[in-house]
C-alpha cells in the first residue's frame, strides 16, 4: 500500500504551479497541441511538394525537370533533419530577406515538411512505377494528353496504392517533430527535458511524453489502415524501405 | 544581408574542432550497425520461433521502439542507466564520456528494432522448402540457421542493412540532445566561438550530404550487382 501511496505523491507534480499561473499538466497538453500541429502542417507541406516532385520524376522527355527533381529528392534525403532545421533557422533565416519576421513555427515545418516531402516524392514515384505501363498505354490510345494521362488515369491509382507507406511516413513525420526541440518549439521532447530540470522527476514526466507519442502515433496508424481498407486496390502493392 | 567568410576553416581549426565529433560520429554509426544487426538478428530469430513468450517479447520489443521518437529513447537511456555504469571503465574515462557511451548503448537498442524487421523479412522471403530440407538431411535448429538460412538471408538483406545505416549516420546527429561531441556538435561549437554560425551550419549540411550521397551511390551500385546474381 505504501509503495502504491508513493507512486501516487510522485505524479502530484503534475497539478503544481510551474511559476506563471500553468500547471505542468496543462503545459504537457498544450505541448502535445505542438507536436501534433507541428507534425500535422508539416505533412501538408510535404504532402504538396512530395506528389509534385515525385510526379515531375517520372515524366519522361523532360530531362530537366526530373534531374531537378531527382536533385531535391538527394538534397532533401542526405542531410539530417536536425542539420536542415539548423540550416532554415540560421542560415535561410538570416540570408533571406524578409525571413528574419518568420515565426519559429513556420520555419520548423518548412524544415520538416522538406524533408519529409522527399521521402513522400520517392514512394509517389514507386507507386507510379508500380502501375501496369498498360494503363498509360491505354491513355495515349484514347488520345489522352500527358497532363491528362496523369490527372485522371496514373495519379488516382496512385495515392490509392502508396497509402501503406504514407502510414509509416505519417507515423515518421511525429516522431520526426521531435528534433523541434532543438529550436525551443514548446513541444513534447522540451516539456519534458524542461519540467524533468525543473522537478527532477525524470522518470515520470518522460514516461507521460512516451505515452502521449505511442498514442499519437496509434491513432494516425488507426486512421490511415481506416482509409487504406476504403481505398485498396486489389492486387496492387508498392514496397519501400529505410526508415527514421 | 551577411557574408560569406570561411577564411577560419584552417586545418589547424578543422582539427582541433571537428575531427574528434567526425571520428564519433563515424565510429558511432559502424558499431551501432555491427551491434544493431547483432541484436536485431536474435530478436528476428526469437520472433520467429514456435516459443510464444519470445515471440511475445520481441514483438514488444519493435513495437515500442518503432512508435517512440529516437531523441526520447536516448534521453531515457541518459537518465536510467545508472552512474555506477560509467565507473566501470578504466581511469574515469566513463565518467567523461559519459553522453558518447549512453549515446551508443541506446544506438545498438534501438536500431536492434529496425535492423530485426531487416532480418525477418529477410529470412521470410526464403522458400519454406530451404528450412525443409536442412531439416531433412538432419541439421538442427541451430546448424539450420547457420549454413542454410542466413547465409542466403544476409545476402539478400545487404542493400537493406546499407540503406539502414545511411538513415542511422543521419539519426547521430540527434545525440546532440544530451550534448554527446558528434561532428554537429563540432560545428556548432567552431560556429560559436568564431561568431559564424552560417558557414559552419552549411558547411555541416555538405560534409553529411557528402557522406549520404557517397553512401547511397553505392548501395545502388550494389543492388545492381545482386540482381545479377539473383
Amino acid at each position: 500500500m505504501a509503495y502504491w501511496q508513493n507512486v501516487w505523491d510522485r505524479w502530484q507534480f503534475l497539478w503544481d504551479d510551474r511559476g506563471d499561473g500553468v500547471t505542468y499538466f496543462q503545459w504537457m497538453l498544450s505541448a502535445w497541441g505542438y507536436t501534433v500541429a507541428v507534425a500535422a502542417t508539416s505533412l501538408v507541406i510535404a504532402l504538396v511538394f512530395g506528389i509534385v516532385i515525385g510526379t515531375l520524376r517520372t515524366l519522361s522527355g523532360h530531362r530537366v525537370i526530373s534531374a531537378f527533381a531527382a536533385g531535391w529528392v538527394e538534397l532533401f534525403r542526405n542531410i539530417p533533419i536536425l542539420v536542415q532545421l539548423f540550416i532554415w533557422f540560421f542560415v535561410i533565416s538570416e540570408l533571406v530577406p524578409g525571413m528574419r519576421s518568420v515565426p519559429g513555427f513556420v520555419l520548423a515545418c518548412c524544415a520538416l515538411g522538406f524533408f519529409t516531402s522527399a521521402r513522400i516524392a520517392e514512394q509517389i514515384r514507386a507507386g507510379i512505377q508500380a502501375l501496369p505501363t498498360g494503363q498509360r498505354n491505354a491513355a495515349y490510345a484514347v488520345g489522352f494528353t500527358q497532363f491528362q494521362t496523369y490527372r485522371y488515369v496514373i495519379l488516382p491509382q496512385t495515392f490509392r496504392i502508396i497509402i501503406p507507406p504514407l502510414t509509416s511516413e505519417a507515423m515518421n513525420i511525429v516522431k520526426n517533430s521531435s528534433v523541434a526541440f532543438a529550436v525551443s518549439i514548446p513541444e513534447l521532447i522540451s516539456f519534458a527535458m524542461q519540467t524533468q530540470e525543473e522537478t527532477s522527476r525524470g522518470v515520470e514526466v518522460y514516461l507521460a511524453a512516451t505515452v502521449l507519442y505511442a498514442v499519437t502515433a496509434l491513432v494516425v496508424n488507426r486512421v490511415m489502415a481506416f482509409m487504406e481498407r476504403r481505398m485498396r486496390i486489389p492486387g496492387l502493392t508498392v514496397q519501400t524501405q529505410g526508415a527514421h | 544581408m551577411a557574408t560569406l567568410d570561411f577564411s577560419f576553416y584552417t586545418w589547424a581549426n578543422i582539427s582541433n574542432y571537428l575531427l574528434s565529433g567526425l571520428y564519433f560520429s563515424v565510429s558511432l554509426t559502424i558499431a551501432a550497425t555491427i551491434g544493431g544487426i547483432a541484436l536485431g538478428t536474435v530478436i528476428a530469430l526469437m520472433r520467429l520461433s514456435n516459443v510464444k513468450l519470445l515471440e511475445y517479447i520481441a514483438t514488444w520489443y519493435v513495437n515500442v521502439f518503432r512508435s517512440v521518437p529516437l531523441v526520447m529513447v536516448i534521453l531515457w537511456f541518459f537518465l536510467l542507466v545508472p552512474s555506477g555504469f560509467y565507473d566501470l571503465f578504466p581511469g574515469g574515462s566513463g565518467q567523461k564520456y559519459r553522453a558518447e557511451i549512453c549515446a551508443l548503448i541506446t544506438f545498438i537498442v534501438f536500431e536492434a528494432a529496425f535492423f530485426s524487421e531487416i532480418v525477418r523479412a529477410g529470412i521470410q522471403s526464403l522458400p519454406r522448402g530451404q528450412t525443409n530440407a536442412g531439416q531433412a538431411l538432419g541439421m538442427t535448429y541451430a546448424q539450420n540457421m547457420r549454413y542454410i538460412i542466413l547465409p542466403q538471408a544476409i545476402r539478400n538483406m545487404l542493400p537493406v542493412f546499407l540503406t539502414q545505416t545511411i538513415v542511422l549516420f543521419q539519426d547521430t546527429s540527434l545525440v546532440y540532445a544530451i550534448g554527446a561531441y558528434d561532428i554537429l556538435k563540432g560545428f556548432e561549437i567552431m560556429g560559436n566561438t568564431f561568431g559564424r554560425r552560417i558557414e559552419t551550419y552549411l558547411l555541416a549540411a555538405v560534409v553529411y550530404f557528402v557522406i549520404s550521397f557517397f553512401l547511397s551511390m553505392l548501395v545502388k551500385k550494389l543492388n545492381q550487382k545482386i540482381r545479377i546474381v539473383r
